[in-house]
């Protein structure tokens, strides 16, 4: 069986530096990913450039699907079809501050899924009860906590039924009592078998929720490994002075 | 919870009781200072009489106000097709497609232009202009209007909206640009194009930002009407230099400033009122 995501060789720079040199990775049908690394190492990129937000240089990604694998990175490909079976969530959660929770939610599937106002709207209530949002569809972006906004962003993604879920490190705004009701709502997502990639500093999670965890550094994955060998005897030096260096701060 | 106010919202109380009583105070003595100098110096007597003249007042006033239609008419008429054409012109700057680079290049070019070139000037070219060119066309008639093809009241509106919506496309532009990019990564991410990315993230938000600085220019345009009479219509400005004509007295056109800001003031203060209530419905706290 073919994996649900396959990145061959995508090399991708900013002018003159390169930030994703070579980098390959195979991510199965409900298998959830974690990249970590450093600032600056890649992971966001490389999320970006698998939601065609980012053009890459060279290489390729294959998104399965019912007709099989597709290079959706193929240059001249219209993006759009493509990034509605991909859901992402930001860092900064980038909800609409004009709509309501609501019609943040339901604006996707109504616009570009064609479901009906009312349809939509019984799938996005279902979806904000489910992640303890019941009281909140009525209201502003602004007036919600960082953890909600974040809930929020991610019933968003949700809604629009996507095949893969990106998430770019979606607790690194929120304070720890938050990111707890954030990382639960992504426990749930795989209980529902949803395969997800995601970027992020939270190294406990990482280890508990992913089944490949792989290490970036300057734009190359120099390690990746199932969590249990990962965080407890990784084969490179760099990978480990990282997680020391993450141990020494607290964050493990 | 206390009866008593605590010690910190006494000082407030104070604090505030005393900046209303300083403003006060500074307010009557300037506005006293003003008026001595003022009705004080030398000439005051005679422009007293020829611009404060309080019956030339009470019989001119009526009659230039009853001119105010025609200045809010030619302003209605003129203010959509200013409104929707500035937004197409923003729209074409806005395009990414390098097919459309001629629309991108067309807006700059207009802008540039239309901005560069004095009002007064753009509204004598146009207005006196192209009658010569449409006087054998007879008349037109769109959608319930109809008139001559060399009408004044058409050409002058015309002219307005052609300087205008240069105006209102940067303003336009700098609320689109205003928006910020990570809300296109969202809306895209969720596979809208950009055609719907615009029309209902960007547009709503940056439609939001760019009312106070829009209500600027449509206040100037309420004003800026009134040079459409140099064309030959009647209206406020117009009728009060005739009488000011006759009568070698200025007081007409002091009722036609007086006419002007009727109507703008409370359109500021419309804006105001809007956008504060949108900030109360969508915001978290206001910061004061």
């Amino acid at each position: 069986m073919s994996p649900k995501v396959a990145i061959k060789n995508v090399r991708k720079s900013f002018g003159s530096k390169l930030v994703l040199d070579h980098v390959s990775l195979d991510v199965g049908e409900h298998d959830v990913v974690c990249l970590i690394g450093a600032s600056g190492s890649g992971k966001s990129t490389l999320l970006r450039c698998i939601n065609l937000l980012e053009p890459i240089d060279d290489g390729e990604i294959l998104l399965d699907g019912p007709d099989g694998p597709c290079d959706i990175s193929e240059p001249g490909l219209n993006p759009d079809p493509i990034r509605r079976r991909i859901g992402m969530v930001f860092q900064s959660y980038n909800l609409f501050p004009h709509m309501s929770v609501l019609h943040n939610i339901t604006l996707g599937p109504t616009k570009v899924l064609k479901q009906s106002k009312s349809e939509a709207t019984e799938r996005a209530l279902d979806l904000l009860s489910r992640f303890g949002l019941d009281d909140k569809s009525h209201a502003y972006p602004d007036q919600l906590s960082g953890g909600q906004q974040q809930r929020v962003a991610i019933v968003r993604a949700l809604a629009m039924q996507p095949e893969l879920m990106l998430l770019d490190e979606v607790t690194a705004a929120l304070d720890p009592v938050l990111v707890g009701e954030v990382l639960n709502v992504i426990r749930d997502m795989r209980g529902q078998g949803m395969t997800m990639i995601l970027a992020t500093h939270e190294m406990g999670f990482a280890k508990e929720i992913s089944d490949l965890v792989c290490f970036l550094k300057d734009g190359v994955i120099l390690e990746s490994a199932p969590p249990a060998k990962l965080f407890s005897a990784p084969d490179r030096p760099e990978t480990a002075e990282f997680l020391q260096r993450v141990i020494a701060s607290g964050r493990l | 919870m206390t009866k008593h106010d605590t010690r910190r919202q006494l000082w407030l109380r104070r604090q505030r009781r005393r900046a209303v009583l300083i403003a006060t105070v500074s307010t009557v003595a300037v506005a006293t200072i003003t008026w001595y100098l003022v009705t004080n110096a030398a000439g005051w007597p005679k422009v007293k009489q020829i611009f404060f003249d309080g019956d030339r007042f009470r019989q001119d006033f009526p009659e230039v106000l009853s001119f105010l239609w025609e200045d809010v008419k030619l302003f209605l008429q003129c203010a959509p097709f200013i409104l929707i054409w500035g937004m197409v012109l923003a729209l074409f700057r806005n395009t990414r497609n390098p097919a459309l680079f001629p629309l991108r290049a067309f807006a700059a070019a207009y802008t540039d232009f239309f901005r560069g070139v004095p009002v007064i000037l753009t509204i004598y070219l146009v207005g006196f202009g192209i009658p010569k060119l449409t006087k054998d066309w007879g008349d037109f008639h769109i959608l319930g209007f109809g008139g001559a093809w060399n009408s004044p009241y058409l050409w002058g509106p015309v002219a307005l909206v052609l300087a205008y919506s240069a105006y209102v496309s940067e303003v336009f532009r700098s609320g689109i640009e205003g928006v910020h990019e990570s809300q296109r990564a969202g809306s895209r991410s969720l596979g809208l194009t950009h055609g719907q990315t615009m029309r209902f993230v960007v547009l709503p938000q940056a439609s939001r930002r760019v009312i106070p600085p829009l209500m600027n220019d449509m206040l100037s345009l309420q004003k800026d009407v009134a040079l459409v009479s140099l064309l030959g219509p009647i209206e406020v400005f117009r009728r009060a230099t005739s009488i000011k004509d006759r009568t070698a007295n200025f007081t007409p056109l002091v009722a036609a400033a007086v006419i002007f800001l009727i109507i703008t003031i409370p359109e500021t203060r419309l804006v105001d009122w809007y956008s504060a209530r949108q900030r109360k419905r969508t915001g978290g706290t206001v910061i004061s």
